[in-house]
Formats: structure tokens, C-alpha cells, sequence
């Protein structure tokens, strides 16, 4: 099927909930609403002339200069039995992300989903095991955010050198080593 | 109830401490384990040699690629790609460059894209080499790895003839090749291809493959039906062990792939269940061969051709328009996909997403693990060939 059949196949079956496609691109996408994005996953998954029995890649972008500012979810999607590919869009707000999760349907959207949290922030309701995946347990923040700042310490350690912090080590001053206040988180508890 | 919609899960139900037997401990692999290939970290929990569940933990190597791709412009992101997989560089820089000119709409000359398939076949015959040779060695025998090893130091020396560099070449730019092949490069290839067919190919089958102990280490272990690997998305040798004859270079052709003739081997299961270890090892060998038919003819083709400037299509400056792609191809691990988004502003991409197949492969190995012998482990790990600098990117 082109991207067009399989566009008006979506809009048949959910209506509304399909609330944007462009079909023109490059990788034809339909965005779906949030809310519904689990139902559409499985009728491209079950729906035998769809067949989309692959998830080839699940990613997050942000975009904090589109009015309003989102953050989006990209599925893109391929039937090993019909050769098509399409991708499927949500868009989230960027102050509570929140995505339901299409784990249950597709298995290995378990560690991509884990990657978008980790990288920007996007919660996946639903999801079983939603903890850090690249980064450490005990990082803070979602570095692919757009606004994402570098931080000066980690784990009480000063990790941006300023050069005055130079300076001051060359003449034999113990620096860059705050105080360790640190407490290690316990991940078995804290989820 | 299938095996794929039983085991939808994370397993992280098999992790509540309070659920631990008296009889089971927790023991830690890795990150420095030499069969780990790079710095895997897998707990498990074990019940004397048997292990009731696994847990792998990655990241240990991760170095922010998609983050530095925001931050440098699109030909300075290649120098990254090739420290992902950094065992099978080539094939990383192809795939950024295609879906980049892709995004762009540029066509690169049949001479440019004949020199690309000559490269990524060659470095897909040197990946396996290292592949095959260590899982060897992972289980026992280490022979095979001096001779693999051998022949994989006779492409890196045709690569460095070429572009100068070993291990992370540079070397397929958006729009063409950093260098046109070498005087002479047709010749020295067809001279190591005839040696890799006649002497190494048939040694490792007879050596490795046909080892009565190799086949029992690896015929029933690790087996993972097709739709598991579907739903897992396992890709490249991994899925073409599990019985399914799906090749990206066949289905969605690229560099003029359709042009050469070549098998899609697919495991067979002679010795055991389709899709154990053994499946996954026999499809990498017997594509080291396929890649070597391709070479040839590719290297027939370039013979015929008029040399043409490698540099023609390259653009002075790459600002793709405002627009989004998803390009997948073949790496030596299986399906490599770059979700590259242009704001059609800057020269830096927007968002880069790297699909590795390494992670996805992973991604299933606490499904596989369950049940298993310790030693086993090891055998499973090797077969499902990961990188951990792609895994981590």
C-alpha cells in the first residue's frame, strides 16, 4: 500500500483522532492524538492489509520554537509481509511530556522508549521498567532537550574548569572538589 | 500461547529482591568481562549454572552522538558515525551520507556509488572476519580467529591504501568519497578476494562451522523464532538466522545494489532449531562469500566505467531544506536507520536519531538468556555479534 492508502485506512478507522499526515515527505507520517496513539499502534499492527508487524525506529525530538512549543514521538513503522513503510507522530506539551506506551505491542519500543526518557524527558505512562538507560542513574536532566545547559558539577564535582580555577590550581590549591553531599540513590527503591 | 506474545515484557519482575530464593544469587557480568565484547555489564540471577533471569545494563561507553550531531555541521558529523560501530566503520558513514544526500536530492554518479559498494562489502567481509573469529575464540577454539584476524588485516591495508586510515576512515562523504581508489586497487582486491575464496572461506567452514564441538556448544542454544526477532527487531544476521530472508539491499535497493546478483543466505537449522546461535554464526560465514561475489562484480563494473571526479557532487556547503528522512541500510549488523530532521536554517541537523541494530539486539537478550547454562551465555552473547559503541553511541 503508498502512503495515501494507508493514510485513509488510519482516518477510517480513528476518525478524528488522526489530526494531521504529511504524505509528500519524504517518510510519509500521519500525527495521531496522544491519547490514541496505543489503539493505532495496534490496528497497524493487527490490521492484516496494514501488517505493520515492525517498529523500526521510535524517536523523540523537541521543538521549543513551533507555536505552541511541543515536544514530538515518531514511530516508524515497516510491514515485513507488505514491504511498507509509514511513521506515526504525537505531540506532547514541553512541561508534562507524558506518552502512553506502545511496549505491549511492539517489544523492542521497551528500550527506545527508556532512550526518550533519558535524553528528553518524555514519560511513558504504562511503561514497565521506565528508568535511565545510556546515561547514570544519578544524572539530572534530559540533555537532547533544546534548552539543556551543561552543568558545572556532578556529584559534587566541579566539572567546568572556569580559568581562574586554572589559575588557582596551578599554584597548588586543591580545587574543583566540592563538598560531598551526595547521597547514591537506591533504584530498587526509588521507583 | 506463542513464545513473541508471551514474552512481551521487560522481565523487570523477575528483579524484586524479596523475591530471591535461598537458592539463587545474583552474580555480575562485565563490564570487564572479556566475552562481554566492550563494556557490557549483564546481571543475573542464578540458581547454581543455571540462570533464572538476566538483565543487561549498557551505556557504559556512551559518548552523545545524537548531541554532538546538534552541534557540529552535517559533514562533521561522519567522523562520529564511523565511532559507533567502530568495527564496521564504513558502513555507518555510508548510511549518514545516503540519507543526507537523500534529504538533499542528490544522486552521486554510478562510478562514485560502485566504489561505495566495493568499500561497505569489504568492510562487511573484515566485520564478519572479527565476528565469526571472536566467537570462536568465545567458545573454545582459537585457530579460526589468527586466520580471520589475518585476512581482515589484508582489507584494512586495502582501506588504508585507499583513504589512509584502518580503523575510522571518513570516507563516504555527503555527495561522494573523501578518495577515488588507488592505481592498481582493482588488482591487489581481486588478488586478496581469490585468496579469501580459495583458502580462508572453505578452511573456516571445515575448521569452525563443520567442528563437531563448535556445533554442539551452539546448535540448540540461544533460538529465537522469527516473530520474536520481528517484535524485537532483530535485523541483518540475527533475523536472517531466525528463517526470514529479508536483506535491505534486495527489498529497498541503494548504490545501485540491484544491479549485482547475489543469495540472501537465511539459517537452515540443520543441527537444531532454526534460529539457535549456530544459525546466526552460519549466515555470517556464508555472507562473507556473498559479499565477496558482489565485490567482484562491482569491481568488473568500476573496470568498465570512465573514472569520473569522486568530488563532483559534493557540496560546498550542505543545507538541506527544511525536511525530515528516515534511511535505513544494511550494515554489517543488520538494519542501520538515521532519522536525520533539517530545520533548513543552520547547517547543523536539527535531530539526529541513530536506529542501531546492536540495540535492538540487545534489547531481546533478557527473552533469550532465561533458562539458560552460564557457559551458555557467553555463546549467546558472541552470536548476537553487538558493538558496544554502537549499542551506546
Amino acid at each position: 500500500m503508498d502512503a495515501r492508502a494507508i493514510h485513509e485506512r488510519l482516518v477510517a478507522k480513528l476518525g478524528e483522532k488522526v489530526t494531521g499526515a504529511d504524505l509528500e515527505a519524504k517518510s510519509p507520517f500521519a500525527v495521531v492524538a496522544t491519547d490514541a496513539i496505543v489503539e493505532a499502534a495496534r490496528f497497524c499492527k493487527d490490521d492484516p492489509d496494514l501488517a505493520f508487524d515492525n517498529l523500526m525506529c521510535l524517536s523523540g525530538v523537541d521543538y521549543p520554537k513551533e507555536t505552541p512549543p511541543r515536544m514530538e514521538v515518531v514511530y516508524h513503522l515497516l510491514s515485513y509481509r507488505h514491504g511498507h513503510t509509514f511513521a506515526l507522530k504525537v505531540h506532547v506539551s514541553r512541561e508534562a511530556p507524558s506518552v502512553p506506551s506502545v511496549e505491549g505491542v511492539w517489544g523492542v519500543a521497551n528500550w527506545h522508549e527508556r532512550e526518550a526518557w533519558d535524553m528528553l524527558g518524555i514519560a511513558f505512562t504504562g511503561h514497565s521498567d521506565l528508568r535511565r538507560i545510556l546515561l547514570p542513574d544519578d544524572w539530572i536532566g534530559h540533555p537532547l532537550r533544546k534548552d539543556w545547559q551543561d552543568p558545572d558539577f556532578y556529584n559534587g564535582m566541579h566539572v567546568k574548569p572556569t580559568p581562574q580555577m586554572a589559575e588557582r590550581a596551578m599554584g597548588g590549591e586543591a580545587i574543583g572538589v566540592g563538598p560531598f553531599d551526595f547521597t547514591p540513590p537506591n533504584r530498587h527503591v526509588e521507583q | 500461547m506463542s513464545l513473541a506474545a508471551a514474552t512481551i515484557t521487560s522481565g523487570s519482575e523477575d528483579w524484586r529482591l524479596e523475591d530471591l530464593d535461598t537458592d539463587e544469587m545474583v552474580l555480575n557480568m562485565g563490564p570487564q568481562h572479556p566475552s562481554t565484547h566492550g563494556v557490557l555489564r549483564i546481571e543475573l540471577k542464578t540458581d547454581g549454572e543455571v540462570v533464572r533471569a538476566a538483565r543487561p545494563h549498557i551505556g557504559y561507553l556512551h559518548r552523545c552522538f545524537e548531541k554532538h550531531a546538534e552541534s557540529v555541521d552535517y559533514p562533521g558529523v561522519i567522523p562520529y558515525t564511523d565511532r559507533m560501530d567502530y568495527v564496521a566503520a564504513m558502513g555507518n558513514s555510508l548510511g549518514f551520507a545516503l540519507a543526507v544526500e537523500r534529504l538533499m536530492g542528490i544522486e552521486t554518479s554510478p562510478y562514485v556509488s560502485a566504489i561505495r559498494v566495493v568499500m561497505a562489502e569489504l568492510q562487511r567481509i573484515a566485520s564478519h572476519c572479527v565476528a565469526v573469529g571472536t566467537y570462536g575464540m568465545d567458545i573454545g577454539a582459537f585457530t579460526p580467529f589468527l586466520h580471520l584476524l589475518r585476512d581482515r588485516e589484508k582489507v584494512l591495508d586495502l582501506f588504508e591504501w585507499t583513504c589512509g586510515a584502518r580503523l575510522l576512515y571518513n570516507y563516504n562523504w555527503v555527495g561522494g568519497v573523501s578518495h577515488d581508489l588507488p592505481d592498481g586497487f582493482v588488482r591487489a582486491c581481486r588478488h586478496f578476494l581469490r585468496e579469501f575464496d580459495a583458502i580462508t572461506f572453505p578452511e573456516l567452514m571445515d575448521l569452525l562451522i563443520g567442528n563437531k564441538i563448535f556445533v554442539k556448544r551452539t546448535a540448540h542454544v540461544g533460538v529465537c523464532p522469527a516473530e520474536l526477532a520481528i517484535s524485537y527487531d532483530l535485523t541483518g544476521p540475527n533475523l536472517r538466522g531466525s528463517g526470514l530472508p529479508r536483506d535491505i539491499r534486495k527489498d529497498e535497493p541503494y548504490c545501485g545494489y540491484e544491479r549485482f546478483s547475489f543469495d540472501v543466505p537465511v539459517g537452515k537449522g540443520q543441527y537444531g532449531p532454526v534460529g539457535s546461535c549456530f544459525d546466526r554464526n552460519w549466515v555470517r560465514c556464508l555472507e562473507m562469500a556473498e559479499s565477496s561475489k558482489i565485490v567482484h562484480q562491482a569491481l568488473d563494473a568500476l573496470e568498465k566505467m570512465e573514472k569520473s571526479d569522486v568530488h563532483e557532487k559534493v557540496p560546498k556547503r550542505v543545507k538541506p531544506p527544511k525536511g525530515e528522512v528516515y534511511f535505513r541500510s544494511e550494515a554489517p549488523r543488520g538494519q542501520l536507520g538515521y532519522y536525520v530532521v533539517a530545520d533548513g536554517t543552520g547547517v547543523n541537523p536539527y535531530r539526529v536519531k541513530v536506529k542501531s541494530p546492536c540495540f535492538t539486539a540487545m534489547s531481546v537478550f533478557h527473552v533469550l538468556a532465561k533458562r539458560m547454562m552460564i557457559a551458555d551465555i557467553i555463546a549467546l552473547i558472541g552470536s548476537l555479534d553487538v558493538v558496544l559503541g554502537e549499542i551506546d553511541r
